[in-house]
């Protein structure tokens, strides 16, 4: 299959003090043409800093420590996201790759109208572009993504429209140049269920519609089934386990994804009583040098408590990092 | 006695709109429109919905965080609503909140000890021995050790910080609380353990609890009852179990079906709704959903819908869906 973006051993670290504190430990992983991949994890493990590094935007004192991350553009040519030059960069952004951040309301300008934001992406990447193309470009785009009134819209600014919109709005500024790759960092997080199912949706279409691939970033187990092809679940800062969407919801591999899986079931069951995983999220950097779950998980034992898993195949496309696996296998 | 120890009656919270040079009031924001529902000891009633839709205004209405504009609030044979504030303030030792966000609800200045003990001083004039006392069970209750009393709220998760508003909450011993979205603001894997602390409490206080939520598959596992808000109206209520299993309401039915099915294969059958949730401080006319429904008809759009018994539920709507 083609890929649109590979991503090999990527780490990036913090600095804390004079000390470098690692955040995210080889991550790989493959997006595929017009497919969706899901990355499913809870809060600082590292999900959302693999989005921005892919993107250059890193915070200080966050940096990238190692990895590559290939991505073929539109022309073909291949390039290294991690290494490209900022000139570049800023050609890739917004036009090749483009990002739909978690909160709508805070990330669009609350002293421009929609107009002037819309047509910024398009300046941008198209200085010659007329006004009238440009006008055309965005009222079709609003369209596209079911919002009403779309002449009336661009002329407001965003206080004035509702959270849904605004997220569909961040949709269309992202599609607006055709992007090969669209990253959205917990997009519907913030809205309410019935509008989370119309934007899932609505990005459902576009993938097809628009030739794009997404990268799925979320901490919801549910907007995983919805939306996407394959699955990553991240834990303390790299991968616990990786498979095709359908293999990951009905062979659970790895005690982390079956406790979140059981834990989400139990409480659509008819128990009194929910299964949950015991203990705290690890925070970022204070990772066991052995199985970073062993602390949680009820099955640990031995070679756990002293032993880094590696993450091997279990099924084929099936991978998992867990001991308690390969044993099975060897047995 | 009745047999119910909340009575909530055509409960209304209207919250002003200033406009103009003189900041006249110019209208109103409907935030709860004529909500009632009844909730037994020992009961855990959940109130849903989405945004903006009521549910937090109700919660704080009943215990008199906000002044209701009109309606009563029965506790125990008594009308909260038309106390005076330092009678409800005595009453709080009764009733309490948990809040939302653990992390900006707890002073960061506070540590355990002092977070719990307030309240005790507040609401009872004991010896320090017996604070101490009530505050050490306490803890032990939300699994926590005597060594954690002199830390503060920054040292702990937020799991762990959302036990501590939880203990503070349940210190002085109330029959009745409002949890406002309690889980929230946690991890998917932390959320498991504070639902399964709140119902042992629950249980082992005897506790009568409004639960206020807008996740679907919280609220199914926690409450018995149910009251499906839009618009700061009760749309539909009842058994939880008979409303999940059967909604009647076309909103409700929406909005159930919305929850993103965790099997990739079994895509759902959808009932998806068109449309925003209309401004509350100009709802539309008769029923609050008709602009949004797919079997309004010119009734609908005439006259409101009472909440009458159907389907043994109460039920707010012209068109219920039948079998």
């Amino acid at each position: 299959m083609e890929h649109v973006l590979e991503i090999t051993d990527l780490k990036i670290s913090t600095l804390r003090g004079k000390e470098t504190v690692p955040l995210l430990d080889k991550v790989s992983l493959k997006v595929g043409r017009q497919q969706c991949l899901g990355i499913v994890g809870e809060s600082g493990c590292g999900k959302s800093i693999t989005a921005s590094a892919l993107l250059q935007l890193l915070p200080y004192p966050l940096s990238v420590t190692g990895g590559s991350a290939f991505f073929t553009a539109s022309s073909q040519a291949r390039m290294d996201l991690l290494t490209l030059p900022p000139k570049l960069m800023r050609g890739i952004r917004g036009r090749e790759i483009a990002m739909i951040f978690q909160e709508p309301m805070t990330s669009l300008d609350p002293i421009f109208t929609i107009q002037q934001q819309m047509f910024e992406a398009l300046h941008f990447h198209y200085p010659h572009m007329t006004h009238a193309d440009r006008m055309d470009k965005s009222l079709s785009m609003l369209r596209k993504v079911n919002i009403p009134r779309p002449e009336q819209t661009l002329a407001s600014y965003p206080h004035q429209l509702s959270g849904g919109q605004l997220q569909r709005i961040m949709i269309a500024i992202a599609l607006m140049n055709n992007p090969r790759l669209l990253i959205a960092d917990e997009p519907t997080t913030a809205l309410d269920v019935t509008i989370q199912m119309q934007i899932l949706e609505l990005m459902n279409e576009l993938k097809e519609t628009n030739d794009a691939s997404v990268i799925m970033i979320t901490h919801d187990l549910g907007v995983i089934a919805e939306t996407s092809q394959h699955v990553a679940v991240f834990y303390a800062g790299h991968i616990v386990e990786e498979a095709p969407v359908n293999e990951l919801f009905h062979h659970p591999q790895h005690p982390y994804t079956k406790g979140l899986l059981q834990s989400i079931s139990s409480l659509t069951g008819d128990s009194r009583q929910l299964y949950a995983i015991p203990g705290i999220v690890p925070p970022g950097g204070s990772w066991a040098a052995h199985c970073r779950f062993a602390a949680r998980c009820s099955h640990a034992s031995g070679r756990c408590l002293t032993d880094m898993p590696a993450l091997t195949e279990a099924a084929p496309g099936h991978f998992c990092r867990c001991f308690l696996h390969s044993q099975e296998v060897e047995a | 006695m009745s047999e119910y120890l909340l009575d909530v009656r055509n409960l209304k919270t209207y919250f002003p709109i200033k406009g103009g040079l003189m900041r006249r009031t110019i209208g109103h924001v409907h935030a709860v429109e004529d909500v009632s529902f009844k909730l037994k000891p020992r009961q855990v009633f959940a109130l849903v919905g989405e945004s903006g839709c009521g549910k937090s205004t109700t919660g704080k209405s009943i215990l008199r965080l906000i002044d209701p504009t009109a309606g009563q609030v029965i506790f125990d044979g008594q009308d909260i609503a038309a106390l005076p504030q330092e009678e409800v303030r005595l009453l709080r030792r009764d009733m309490q909140f948990i809040f939302q966000n653990p992390y900006s609800s707890l002073n960061p200045r506070m540590n355990v000890w002092q977070l719990l003990s307030e309240p005790l001083k507040t609401h009872f004039n004991l010896p320090e021995w017996e604070m101490h006392k009530r505050v050490e069970a306490m803890l032990d209750k939300i699994g926590f050790t005597p060594d954690q009393l002199h830390r503060y709220p920054h040292q702990f998760s937020g799991g762990q910080k959302q036990r501590i508003s939880i203990a503070r909450a349940l210190i002085t011993g109330p029959r009745f609380v409002v949890a406002d979205e309690p889980v929230s603001a946690l991890d998917v894997s932390i959320q498991a353990q504070i639902l399964n602390l709140l119902v042992q409490l629950q249980q082992d206080m005897a506790l009568s609890m409004v639960f206020i939520s807008h996740d679907l598959n919280v609220v199914r596992f926690i409450s018995s009852e149910v009251a499906v808000m839009y618009l700061g109206s009760i749309m539909e209520t009842g058994p939880t179990q008979d409303i999940y299993a059967q909604p009647r309401h076309p909103y409700s039915r929406a909005l159930l079906s919305a929850v993103p099915s965790l099997d990739p294969q079994r895509k759902k059958v959808r009932h998806a709704l068109q449309g925003e949730v209309p401004n509350p401080a100009n709802p539309p006319t008769g029923c609050p959903f008709h602009p949004r429904c797919a079997y309004a008809t010119d009734l609908c759009r005439r006259q409101r819908p009472a909440l009458t018994e159907q389907f043994g539920r109460m039920l707010a709507c012209h068109h219920p869906l039948e079998d």
